[in-house]
């Protein structure tokens, strides 16, 4: 190599692997937090590189809402095989089960808020002491002020205006018994970021993200994919449609794009000419301007 | 965007009335950054606010205090790319605890945008924001000369701005420093080049952050490997593996190379440089590696792999220009964490030499009280020696946090001199 520098994407890679050979350094017990969405696989990536000839030295914890695609749960077993890690799940079904929380009522009703409870309680029950997200700042207001290292208080929530600050590359993982950390080792990487590094390396994806024929109905201006969850509204129909995925999350709050990429160059192609943030397609953070900001106040992803 | 394209990191200083929010905004908007349903929500909160048309510079709050306030409380980052570059931009607000901010943003960034109003040229910030991207010795710095327009696009307006600013910046330390007439709100120069100011012979502002050489922003001269972890996978494959993993700090290093280990002295040759995707015939910063050494040595984290016909200086007595972060006030003689690199100590601030005035670059030697947002020049002792380099030469080995134990805030930052 002639030239000293690195592209963009070795920039950002080299960052991450950086942050998570911290967290390694700096916690007795961390965990990636793995959904089987593309930026936590991408994460566990980066700590396949960032450990090598090693295995990667934590485990993978999904926090499961019991409604998945089931796509999504054999992506999750297979790669948890491959990585020869372990795999941590905690179930909002149990929570619910055992009275920690209560189901959201209606047909908009989901089971997104009540993972915050599950999650903590994971978390503590495990002894985890930094949760490691694929979080970035590009996704979201609030997601803007995150920092590489983000404290969480013995009640697991986050404090944005009273965050430590962060310089040049030295993280203050420091805490007292209780309280957590959340990791955030793709920060500064953008959506179609995550898609150019995606296709470059070729790391494996669930089908989920290309595109492909499904039975889906229309609501909320996007395709929400038909599951034995879904309540149909009188004036609700289920079309078949060739869609695809930008974000995976539960079943019932995941909408679709219509869309012909089925190879990850169409997928980049596609993505780079969107108009769309990607989140717009998640009811989640539709419930309000400040919804993303409420629920990591209280401990959210 | 080109698999060669370089990642390019500013920051942007000032408040809302200098027009930096609305500088963002158009940089976001007119490299077509900003989506249509971000766009759609700004537009329905300038419309529930009562401002005319879109308001630009609300894209750039993010808490909900922050819109209920109209203020930005934290630095918040913001990206965009072009066919060039990458961008990530650190907004960092004007006036709370602006020093803590700006410096945080300053301490990662190759480049700076100072904004000056055509119309009041340099004030007060403007000098406190140049002090403060020299002492974080941000290698390029971006003058915009804002509101053109309300200044009839006028030279000589721009002119008297550039004297004022190059009368006051000579006492200070920037390599590269450029100026820009622009209109953040008509778009003026920022994306476009300019109808309106024929005698500006430059580049806008995005050509030229598109195109300012940043290769060089890196130190590759000497060449610091701080441990980060060890790697030991004891598999089958890989039984007597001994990996050292860090980053790059700065220079290059390859394999055959003569390293010291500090601070214990010890020295090796380095036998491979390795990541997933191979072994490398040389490593150079910022890249994350895993070093293998010849012999078997007792390294751990905290250790520096260095060459061995450069080193830096092992010192428990460091000379540090410090900026208190913290709400809480530094206690005499306490005892702090110092972080530099990997390694991590315990220190105590001996004496403190003088307190800069921000405002009019004045060294006070009486007031010797370290607060929040004060920058001072200290004297640091260490229980344990830290390798050390200028943090002019070097941005990674010299600089160093302080945390407070009883916190575990970090409530200090520094640069040694």
């Amino acid at each position: 190599m002639s030239k000293y520098y690195l592209n963009y994407l070795d920039e950002l890679e080299s960052e991450a692997i950086f942050i998570l050979r911290e967290v390694w350094a700096q916690f007795e017990n961390p965990v990636i937090l793995f959904s089987g969405g593309k930026d936590s696989i991408l994460v566990a990536h980066l700590a396949k590189k960032a450990f090598h000839p090693a295995k990667i030295p934590f485990p993978l914890m999904h926090v499961d809402t019991g409604h998945n695609f089931p796509e999504t749960i054999k992506f999750r077993d297979d790669i948890i095989k491959e990585l020869g890690t372990k795999l941590i799940v905690g179930s909002v079904q149990e929570s619910i089960d055992e009275g920690r929380v209560a189901e959201e009522k209606g047909k908009n009703a989901t089971r997104n808020a009540l993972q915050i409870t599950t999650l903590l309680d994971a978390i503590e029950s495990n002894k985890i002491d930094c949760a490691i997200g694929g979080g970035r700042r590009d996704e979201e207001k609030a997601r803007a002020k995150e920092r590489f290292f983000s404290h969480r208080d013995d009640f697991g929530q986050w404090d944005p205006k009273n965050q430590r600050p962060e310089l040049w590359n030295i993280f203050n993982g420091k805490h007292f018994e209780g309280e957590h950390f959340r990791a955030f080792p793709i920060s500064n990487w953008t959506e179609m970021d995550v898609w150019n590094y995606i296709k470059r390396e070729n790391i494996a994806i669930p089908s989920l993200y290309f595109a492909h024929e499904r039975e889906v109905v229309w609501r909320q201006d996007s395709w929400i994919p038909n599951s034995e969850f879904l309540i149909l509204e009188d004036h609700e129909e289920i079309v078949t449609k060739k869609i695809r995925f930008r974000t995976l999350g539960d079943i019932t709050i995941t909408g679709g794009i219509e869309s012909d990429a089925d190879t990850l160059e169409k997928i980049a192609e596609e993505v780079s000419g969107m108009r769309q943030t990607e989140r717009g397609n998640r009811s989640d953070d539709k419930r309000s301007e400040s919804a993303m900001e409420d629920r990591k106040r209280q401990g959210y992803f | 965007m080109l698999d060669s394209s370089q990642l390019l990191r500013f920051t942007t200083a000032g408040s809302v009335d200098d027009g930096k929010s609305t500088l963002i905004g158009r940089l976001l908007y007119d490299s077509k950054s900003i989506f249509e349903d971000q766009l759609q929500a700004i537009e329905k909160t300038s419309q529930k606010k009562g401002h005319e048309g879109v308001d630009l510079a609300l894209f750039t709050d993010g808490l909900r205090d922050e819109r209920e306030q109209g203020i930005t409380i934290d630095v918040a980052y913001r990206y965009f790319t072009t066919p060039k570059r990458k961008f990530i931009i650190a907004d960092t607000p004007g006036h709370i605890q602006y020093t803590r901010n700006m410096v945080t943003g300053a301490s990662t960034a190759n480049a700076a945008i100072i904004l000056v109003d055509a119309r009041h040229g340099v004030i007060e910030q403007t000098k406190r924001h140049s002090f403060i991207a020299s002492l974080l010795h941000i290698p390029h710095v971006i003058v915009c000369i804002n509101k053109m327009d309300l200044v009839d696009y006028s030279e000589e307006a721009y002119n008297k701005v550039i004297n004022q600013f190059e009368e006051f910046s000579s006492k200070l330390l920037i390599q590269d420093i450029r100026f820009i007439p622009i209109s953040a709100l008509n778009g003026d120069n920022v994306v476009n080049r300019s109808a309106n100011m024929d005698w500006y012979q430059g580049a806008p502002l995005l050509h030229t952050l598109e195109t300012m050489h940043i290769s060089s922003d890196i130190n590759k001269v000497d060449s610091r490997f701080p441990v980060q972890t060890v790697l030991r996978p004891q598999s089958e494959s890989h039984r007597d593996y001994r990996g050292y993993a860090g980053r790059v700090a700065s220079g290059i290093f390859r394999p055959g190379d003569d390293v010291t280990i500090m601070p214990s002295g010890f020295t090796s040759k380095i036998k491979s440089i390795d990541t997933l995707n191979g072994p490398l015939k040389e490593a150079f910063a910022p890249m994350s590696v895993s070093m293998t050494l010849e012999d078997d040595i007792d390294i751990s984290r905290g250790d520096m792999i260095v060459r061995s016909n450069n080193k830096p200086e092992a010192s428990q007595d460091l000379d540090v220009m410090l900026c208190w972060l913290h709400n809480d006030a530094a206690k005499p003689r306490a005892k702090y964490s110092i972080r530099q690199t990997s390694n991590e100590q315990k220190a105590m601030i001996k004496e403190v030499l003088y307190k800069f005035d921000i405002n009019t670059l004045e060294r006070n030697k009486e007031d010797k009280e370290l607060k929040m947002n004060d920058i001072s020049k200290v004297k640091i002792r260490t229980t344990k020696p830290l390798m050390i380099d200028q943090y002019r030469e070097n941005r990674t080995t010299g600089s160093i946090i302080l945390i407070d134990d009883a916190t575990n805030e970090t409530v200090a930052a520094g640069m040694i001199v």
